[in-house]
């Protein structure tokens, strides 16, 4: 129950700091990302405050034996850079061009009830369950 | 300049929504991976998944009430685009094992070399699409 409701809590936190950042607008995301255009560096701020924040964090929470309400830890071990991680994040990528959202912004500015995020998240939902089954498969054959 | 400010406050509170999941829960605040893990089964173990995601939507509402110019959807983007996007967005970032939350601002702050990889990765194909789409073809697709 305490997890739920810190989850919960942290997903609206989340949400208002990428309102407050303006990423909630593609076409700042995609002005970050035209490099060779008319060049919009907030996204580059918003990455800055995030990781500021989180580098200290996170050195400052691990030090603790284990998280107040859970029994341990879960940080990925793996360091190792592979296949599906470089073609993961090359399909990611192309698609965050594309529409300008990435899975954060895209969910809280479902709100908006707009079509764009509308049909973008839902099509997302899609893409996910579609990557489920394709490990599933996997796994049988 | 205010823009930028904001984006930085904006920045340090995704950081801090970052740092609590971390802290309560000793979880990484990933979004694709935390909603996207909703897709691979039914299982009780997913309330803290669905909560998260009802924070997000939840503020995102609280983002339309009080600062409704956050949500602007002014890219010339067809639905059919926003669709392809979509689906790669989602596929991509399961494949990937993250977005710009997990792998760009948790990975990174951790110095992990797969987050490095994948954050150069996706904004390197974010920007190649973006680079195609504004000055290639006009602006809109």
């Amino acid at each position: 129950m305490r997890n739920t409701i810190v989850s919960l809590v942290c997903g609206l936190l989340f949400a208002l700091g990428l309102g407050i950042s303006g990423m909630t607008q593609p076409a700042r995301v995609t002005a970050f990302l035209d490099f060779t255009g008319n060049w919009n560096p907030s996204l580059l701020f918003v990455m800055l405050g995030a990781i500021l924040v989180y580098a200290v964090g996170y050195r400052l929470v691990v030090r603790k034996p284990k998280p107040l309400f859970a029994g341990n830890f879960q940080i990925p071990a793996l360091r190792k850079v592979d296949r599906p991680l470089a073609l993961g994040a090359a399909i990611f990528g192309a698609g965050w061009g594309l529409a300008g959202f990435c899975p954060g912004p895209a969910l809280a500015s479902v709100a908006s009830l707009e079509q764009p995020p509308l049909i973008f998240v839902a099509s997302m939902f899609l893409g996910m369950s579609l990557y489920e089954w394709t490990q599933r498969r996997r796994k049988v054959s | 300049m205010t823009e930028y400010f904001l984006a930085f406050v904006g920045g340090s509170l995704i950081g801090l929504a970052s740092v609590l999941m971390l802290l309560f829960n000793g979880k990484i605040l990933g979004v694709s991976g935390i909603v996207g893990g909703i897709f691979q089964n039914r299982s009780k173990e997913h309330i803290w998944r669905y909560a998260f995601l009802v924070g997000l939507l939840a503020g995102g509402g609280i983002i339309k009430l009080i600062l409704p110019t956050a949500f602007s959807f002014s890219l010339s983007r067809s639905l059919y685009a926003l669709a392809v996007a979509g689906l790669m967005v989602g596929y991509g970032t399961r494949l990937g094992n993250g977005c710009t939350s997990g792998h760009g601002i948790c990975g990174v702050s951790r110095l992990s070399p797969r987050s490095f990889m994948a954050t150069l990765t996706f904004m390197g194909f974010g920007a190649a699409v973006v680079f195609v789409i504004n000055h290639l073809l006009g602006g809109r697709i």
